[in-house]
């Protein structure tokens, strides 16, 4: 049955399908619906919701929680983000399971409460200390936001690894319909790493501290295997009207959303606009994109940002065919009519992209 | 088809629930559907606005650049929002609170909805007032499908209100009767 959930709801609700009853957090805009439904919904299932007593708590809880093998979570805003990172590198060092989520607003600093796309780089590169990496989904609809949420908790165990959901102040508030059609999960088997008491058993030992020469080079490097087989394996992405495109447009989240209106207004006029949306940001669909550009007469980048994945796409494409950029900063949201006056910027001669633009002018 | 609506008016008359309604009503009808509330750090007395969109295709952005039809509650709001509203668009207003300009070729529908709610005697079901109003001139939905998203909200603690929501969703309907009659 359809519900109508803001992004930050189905969060929640999907994590709870997917066996998560373990959920910390400390209350920030734009995420609150989520924390809100937790401490409601938490009880109900005999799972565990702590509001504690600041962001760092709270994902320490989750190393806790993690450590001991339960599916568990926490979520915040950029700023509560930041907190969190020396929580997230411990937790990657350890290589302990966990789906962190970040509703995105703008920043640097307190910044505001509307949504923005510019903690791409805090999320992909790796926001803590150390050579780490977290598997970054960025669902671009409330149904997408509880698919993804779902999976990362298979994810996050498959690779004893954290996983992020990066979403942004509109998908965490925006309500659409969604459906949670996957099993309920209950009861899940124990994680053989997991320490639950070592009676009568050998002891177990979860840690990031390698303090004797050598040793954490050798952990490091089984760390890079791991993430290889991330890369070689969990790459995610919707091409939308990538055919015979003489423009695509890269974006995720928001503003994918912005850019698949500017595709289907370009229908009309003949003009072949495509669209790669990366919903995996690490590991980072290059591959694809790089096949592409050797297709494409430009690509051009779309973000809430001053150009962060622009860093990506141009490193994927290697300079075979221009890397344009349009984006908005401070928690301003890129209109169509915006894209397609860059568009016709970056390609003054095109005639269907100026029919376009008059079409959206007039509109 | 493609509705876009933009809802407005300050915190506490009922803007969200009215769109919450509308929004569940075209769910119920197999539509898409975006509702996005765009708040800021609002005051008391300030702005709530809500971006709503129907829609027989699927919707990509959620956030209105030109809006079908504004619906209104109070001043601020008003002065706010009246730009979004497209050449040949529709304009519900709380006459009760807003003032408007003359817009050439929007048709402008001027209904005291806080009037009409206070003499049903619950100020709080002005926005059902409003609702009953779009439903007349858009007839998107019938007044069934909003009772039954209606009774959904008010169930529990909440089911004496049912009645008087139905009465303001009547006037509001009405209201929009005595202009065309």
């Amino acid at each position: 049955m359809k519900q109508l959930l803001t992004g930050n709801e189905a969060a929640a609700e999907a994590a709870i399908y997917a066996g998560c009853r373990y959920y910390y957090g400390y209350p920030i805009t734009p995420q609150n619906e989520l924390i809100n439904y937790m401490s409601v919904r938490m009880p109900q299932v005999k799972g565990t919701f702590i509001q504690a007593e600041s962001e760092i708590a709270a994902i320490n809880m989750v190393y806790g929680s993690a450590a001991a093998g339960g599916r568990t979570m926490t979520s915040s805003s950029s700023p509560g983000i930041s907190l969190k990172q020396e929580g997230i590198s411990y937790l990657a060092g350890s290589e302990l399971p966990c789906v962190i989520v970040n509703i995105q607003r703008g920043g640097p600093g307190l910044g505001d409460i509307s949504a923005s796309q510019a903690d791409y780089f805090q999320s992909v590169k790796g926001g803590g200390h150390g050579d780490y990496r977290v598997i970054v989904l960025a669902p671009s609809s409330v149904q997408e936001m509880a698919d993804l949420v779902y999976d990362a908790f298979d994810l996050a165990d498959k690779y004893r690894n954290p996983v992020l959901i990066l979403g942004d102040a509109q998908i965490g508030q925006l309500m659409e319909p969604v459906e949670f059609k996957k099993e309920f999960r209950e009861n899940l088997p124990q994680k053989e790493w997991a320490l639950t008491g070592a009676k009568n058993r050998n002891r177990k030992i979860i840690k990031s501290f390698y303090p004797v020469k050598g040793e954490l080079e050798v952990f490091n490097a089984k760390l890079q295997n791991k993430y290889k087989e991330i890369e070689k394996n969990e790459v995610r992405y919707e091409a939308v009207n990538i055919h015979k495109a003489d423009v695509i447009l890269v974006a995720y989240g928001t503003s994918a959303r912005i850019c698949k209106e500017v595709v289907r207004k370009s229908h009309q006029f003949k003009f072949r606009i495509g669209l790669i949306r990366p919903i995996s940001l690490w590991p980072f669909p290059s591959e694809f994109i790089r096949e592409m550009s050797e297709r494409a007469r430009c690509m051009l980048t779309v973000e809430m940002s001053a150009g962060q994945m622009l860093e990506d796409v141009r490193l994927a494409v290697e300079g075979r065919c221009p890397v344009h950029f349009y984006g908005r900063t401070g928690g301003g949201v890129p209109t169509s009519l915006e894209i397609i006056k860059k568009i016709v910027e970056i390609m003054p001669k095109n005639r269907a992209a100026k029919t376009l633009l008059q079409f959206a002018e007039v509109k | 088809m493609t509705e876009k609506v933009i809802l407005a008016g300050f915190g506490g008359q009922g803007m969200m629930l009215l769109g919450r309604l509308l929004a569940q009503a075209a769910m119920a009808n197999s539509l898409y559907v975006t509702y996005f509330p765009s708040y800021g750090t609002e005051v008391r007395g300030g702005t709530a606005v809500y971006h709503l969109v129907i829609s027989s295709e699927e919707i990509f952005s959620p956030l209105i650049e030109e809006a079908d039809t504004l619906i209104v509650m109070n001043q601020p709001s008003y002065q706010k929002y009246k730009e979004m509203i497209k050449p040949d668009g529709l304009m519900l207003l709380n006459s009760s609170m807003v003032k408007c300009d003359l817009f050439p070729d929007v048709k402008i529908y001027k209904i005291p909805a806080t009037e009409i709610a206070s003499k049903l005697g619950n100020v709080l079901v002005s926005n059902i007032v409003m609702l009953g109003a779009y439903l007349t001139i858009k007839k998107l939905f019938t007044a069934e499908n909003i009772l039954d998203q209606l009774s959904i909200s008010l169930s529990g603690r909440k089911k004496d209100l049912l009645a008087i929501n139905k009465q303001a969703l009547e006037k509001g309907m009405q209201a929009i009767h005595s202009f065309t009659a």
